[in-house]
């Protein structure tokens, strides 16, 4: 366990090793670095694990200082964290992670600035690492920063074209919203503690949860204030209402990084921290729901938006966002083993959405617009079918991955009986097993709707491309074993706790609120799982039926021409962006360009200018006494001698 | 009788030193500098220094001013031309300047030495053997050191103003004697 | 009646501004020299009358040492003027301009 520390190293070397070497090397020795990084790190995590679940110390944290920092009342130290939560998460990490190096090597091999992708990419690694797994908010910011930062750097990767580079901007700037009320967040918190040690604030907070609940600020206590900043920090990192814009325009940047960093890790960091935090939702109840209420709601937001888009990545990026909501709405409602455990599934079947619809932008010489696809079914199988099992599992089918995670939240919902919830999740359930199967139609089912050149360019991806795909095919079909509802182990198991990653999870909440656990008889648990599948499997069935066969796009577009200004509203994503434009970009702007031509120019420059002009201004009078003349000289003498007496004298 | 003496040499030194600085010939000007200095002698031996007196005639008006006069005849000095309108804020500051210093001076000596009267002359004052004893008892290097002034201020005036050579830089063409007696 | 030191002073202070008027106000360099003289000639009276008044030789002798400078200077400044008439065929101090910015 000694060896915590390297797994968020280890990344950060391959990409100062890869960065100093450069271009110079051959792409091979690129290749082997920014992959053996990843995979050392991957390997430090399971012995990691291996070696923590064996411990004594045992489902306590396990706690590696490197270094001690204290000044005056205020310490925070360097420090790594292992526990069930960051296992979960590093495991994620590192697994999808790895995976999808070993993918962009196919993916990128033909791009010239191969080595800066895999510097960035492995930077990205370290930050995420230290992301979860740092023991203090300190650490965690910094990992948060981090990813941000190569968020940034990979979505301007192709950065001489125009849009990716203002994408990455816009990325960056939307999430730097967010972090202002992060560390909003971080300074109520040690100001209140002294520090910023995970440890040590949740143990302050189990041991007396009442000191957290008075009045603090803006009518708010120190947990629900907290609580809010920390969330609004989620907001921009996650992706959701109303800092969600900067996702859908990040699909400008390679697809594997789409798929690492906008599907499986960074947005997920947000929920992470929730779920961190619990000790602190716990006790602002309507911070909570204010959580869940917004991830219901970008949940069927994004979901409807999804459903009018034309380009494959566009669909999934807002999939992403609809997904992600239900993870607030999990945390939300409390659920957090639910959100995490969502988080798990979907990294693996949104992960492998991207690589696959990857796999077909490759195939299809850069196109993404899937009203030019169709029929890919023969050419692509290998592709084809890893990315149907990925949307039966992001549908909710059983027995795949996403329909016991789906399930877990949705159960919580109807366990606290929050009915105007549950409706938004499960008819959102509905609409993504709609747009999902919808995209899948239009790429793989019917006819061909491309060029002639492009119909022959078409061909299924080397296996370097697609092996990645089939393992996470593997992990989206099974990982759902993991959580298991405890309802089928009433049934088939006789009463055991067959929910794993429940009883793995459980450690990690602070028990602040001795809640009961919500027990529904068997029979209202059985019927929510069968309705929640009957209505996936509508929405399905409603795709087939506008998208399936041979129909292609002519059902879709008599709808669009039967509801015109719905599907306008859709495909321009509710005109939410120019929305922006015009109520803050532009007032912003205009006030940025006073401060610039009219302060900074008129006034600053200008006081500048006038003192140059001052003592030019003196320097041409002073000019005036040296005439040359020598009986001036002398008469300047014979005054100072005046005035010298005269200040003798008197 | 003293008083007579002083106002009238007095006068004299005042109306001859106005007519030094004003007076538009050079020649004039210094022939009137003989008169103020003469007139300033007569003072001194009023006030008991006959020594100083004699020398300021001999040294002072004899040689000095006598040497003003060869380099006026020899550059040929001609009556000042009317001044340009450029000096005239000049004219105005020294005027001023000069006349505050005068004031300022006059206000002092009135108010320092009012009532001090000089005292009787008496033999052992005026005495030339005293004089020269103290020169050379209590100022002997002052005496020596002005002797070497001299020499050093008679090797600069050969230097200044011999002819330049004319194999060092002067016009080679031009024929150094008819230099400067025009 | 004795003649109060105060008056011979007086006529110093009178001497000396008339000497600086000179000084300053004159274009012909001849002029301003023996203006100069005129300076020195009235330090001299002042001295000697203050010699007078203190009792002291001291200031004659003193006086005796202004007459050696006053003659060095004046045999400088007369060369000078000789080469400076050489170069410029003016003494008119407004013509010899050449640190005019």
């Amino acid at each position: 366990m000694e060896l915590l520390w390297l797994i968020p190293i280890l990344p950060f070397l391959g990409a100062a090793l890869n960065g100093v070497l450069g271009p110079r090397v051959s792409k091979g020795t690129t290749t082997a670095v920014a992959l053996g990084a990843p995979l050392a790190s991957l390997l430090v995590v399971l012995w990691t694990i291996w070696q923590y679940v064996g411990s004594a110390g045992y489902p306590e944290a396990f706690v590696q200082t490197l270094y001690p920092w204290s000044v005056g009342e205020l310490s925070i130290d360097v420090a790594f964290m292992m526990d069930p939560l960051a296992a979960v998460m590093a495991f994620v990490v590192t697994f999808v992670g790895f995976l999808i190096h070993v993918y962009s090597v196919g993916y990128m091999s033909h791009e010239k600035g191969y080595q800066r992708y895999f510097v960035y990419l492995n930077l990205f690694m370290g930050a995420m690492l230290l992301l979860v797994l740092g023991a203090n908010y300190l650490i965690t910011f910094v990992g948060w920063e981090g990813v941000g930062l190569c968020s940034y750097l990979l979505i301007g990767y192709y950065y001489d074209e125009e849009f990716p580079p203002f994408a990455g901007k816009k990325a960056f700037i939307v999430n730097r919203i967010g972090d202002f009320a992060f560390l909003v967040g971080l300074f109520a918190l040690v100001t209140t503690f002294g520090t910023l040690d995970y440890g040590t604030i949740f143990g302050k907070i189990e041991a007396n949860p009442e000191a957290v609940g008075g009045q603090y600020l803006l009518g708010l206590s120190l947990a629900s204030f907290v609580g809010l900043c920390l969330f609004v920090g989620a907001m921009g990192k996650s992706a959701q209402i109303p800092l969600f814009v900067w996702l859908p325009d990040a699909m400008a940047g390679p697809t594997p990084v789409s798929a690492l960093i906008h599907a499986a890790t960074m947005v997920t960091a947000g929920v992470f921290m929730v779920a961190r935090s619990n000790a602190i939702f716990q006790l602002a109840p309507g911070v909570s729901l204010f959580v869940a209420a917004i991830g219901a709601t970008t949940a069927i937001f994004a979901a409807t938006i999804g459903l009018a888009q034309t380009d494959i990545k566009k669909v999934l990026a807002y999939s992403t966002v609809s997904q992600l909501g239900y993870m607030f709405l999990a945390a939300g409602l409390g659920a957090y083993t639910a959100a995490i455990f969502h988080l798990a599934t979907h990294a693996f079947f949104k992960a492998l959405l991207f690589l696959g619809s990857g796999s077909v932008i490759h195939a299809m010489g850069g196109e993404q617009d899937m009203r030019q696809m169709g029929g890919l079914k023969k050419k692509l199988p290998v592709t084809y079918w890893t990315f149907l099992v990925a949307t039966l599992a992001i549908s909710g089918i059983p027995p795949l991955a996403g329909f016991f995670s789906k399930d877990e939240i949705l159960a919580a919902a109807v366990g606290q009986e929050r009915w105007v919830l549950y409706g938004i999740g499960l008819f959102t359930a509905g609409l993504t097993a709609c747009y999902m199967f919808r995209a899948v139609y239009l790429t793989f089912h019917g006819t061909f709707r491309g060029t002639e050149e492009q119909a022959h360019h078409v061909h299924e991806s080397p296996p370097v491309m697609t092996g990645p795909l089939v393992i996470l095919a593997i992990g989206a079909a099974v990982a759902g074993f993991a959580g298991i509802p405890a309802v089928f182990g009433e049934i088939f198991g006789g009463g055991e706790d067959v929910n794993w990653i429940h009883h793995f999870l459980h450690p990690v909440y602070a028990e602040v609120q001795h809640a009961e656990p919500h027990h529904m008889a068997v029979g209202t648990e059985i019927f929510f799982i069968v309705l929640s599948v009957v209505v996936a499997v509508i929405g399905i069935f409603v795709a087939s039926r506008f998208y399936g066969g041979k129909t292609g796009l002519s059902k879709g577009k008599q709808m669009a021409e039967r509801f015109p200004a719905v599907h306008r509203l859709l495909t321009n994503k509710y005109y939410v962006d120019e929305i922006y434009d015009a109520v803050i970009i532009r007032p912003l702007a205009r006030i940025s360009r006073f401060f610039w031509k009219g302060v900074d120019g008129k006034v600053i420059d200008g006081s500048i200018h006038l003192g140059a002009y001052l003592a030019e201004l003196t320097g041409d009078l002073g000019r005036l006494t040296t005439t040359g003349n020598v009986r001036n000289y002398a008469l300047y003498f014979f005054l100072g001698i005046v005035v010298l007496l005269t200040w003798v004298l008197l | 009788m003293e008083l007579a003496i002083f106002l009238i040499f007095g006068a004299l030194a005042v109306v001859s030193a106005l007519v030094v600085v004003l007076h538009r010939d050079p020649v004039k000007s210094t022939l009137s500098l003989v008169v103020t200095l003469f007139a300033t002698a007569v003072l001194f031996l009023l006030l008991g220094a006959p020594f100083i007196g004699v020398l300021q005639v001999l040294v002072y008006t004899g040689a000095i001013v006598v040497l003003f006069l060869f380099v006026v005849m020899l550059l040929n000095l001609q009556r000042e031309a009317r001044s340009e309108g450029g000096g005239r804020l000049q004219r105005i500051f020294a005027i001023l300047a000069a006349a505050a210093f005068a004031a300022m001076t006059g206000l002092t000596v009135w108010r320092w030495t009012t009532g001090a009267d000089l005292g009787a002359l008496d033999e052992g004052f005026v005495s030339l053997n005293a004089l020269a004893a103290e020169l050379f008892d209590r100022f002997l290097l002052p005496f020596e050191i002005i002797g070497l002034l001299l020499l050093v201020a008679v090797v600069a005036a050969y230097v200044l103003a011999k002819r330049p050579d004319p194999s060092s830089g002067a016009d080679p063409g031009a024929d150094s004697s008819t230099e400067a007696t025009r | 009646m004795t003649v109060p030191v105060s008056w011979y002073l007086l006529l110093a202070a009178a001497m000396f501004a008339i000497g600086t008027t000179g000084a300053l106000t004159r274009r012909n360099g001849i002029t301003i020299f023996l203006s100069i003289e005129l300076m020195l000639n009235s330090v001299n009276l002042t001295l000697v009358a203050f010699s007078r008044l203190l009792d002291d030789r001291t200031g004659q002798l003193v006086v005796l040492f202004v007459l050696a400078v006053a003659a060095a200077e004046a045999a400088v400044g007369l060369a000078l003027f000789i080469a400076l008439y050489r170069h410029r065929r003016t003494i008119d101090v407004d013509r010899v301009n050449l640190m005019r910015w």
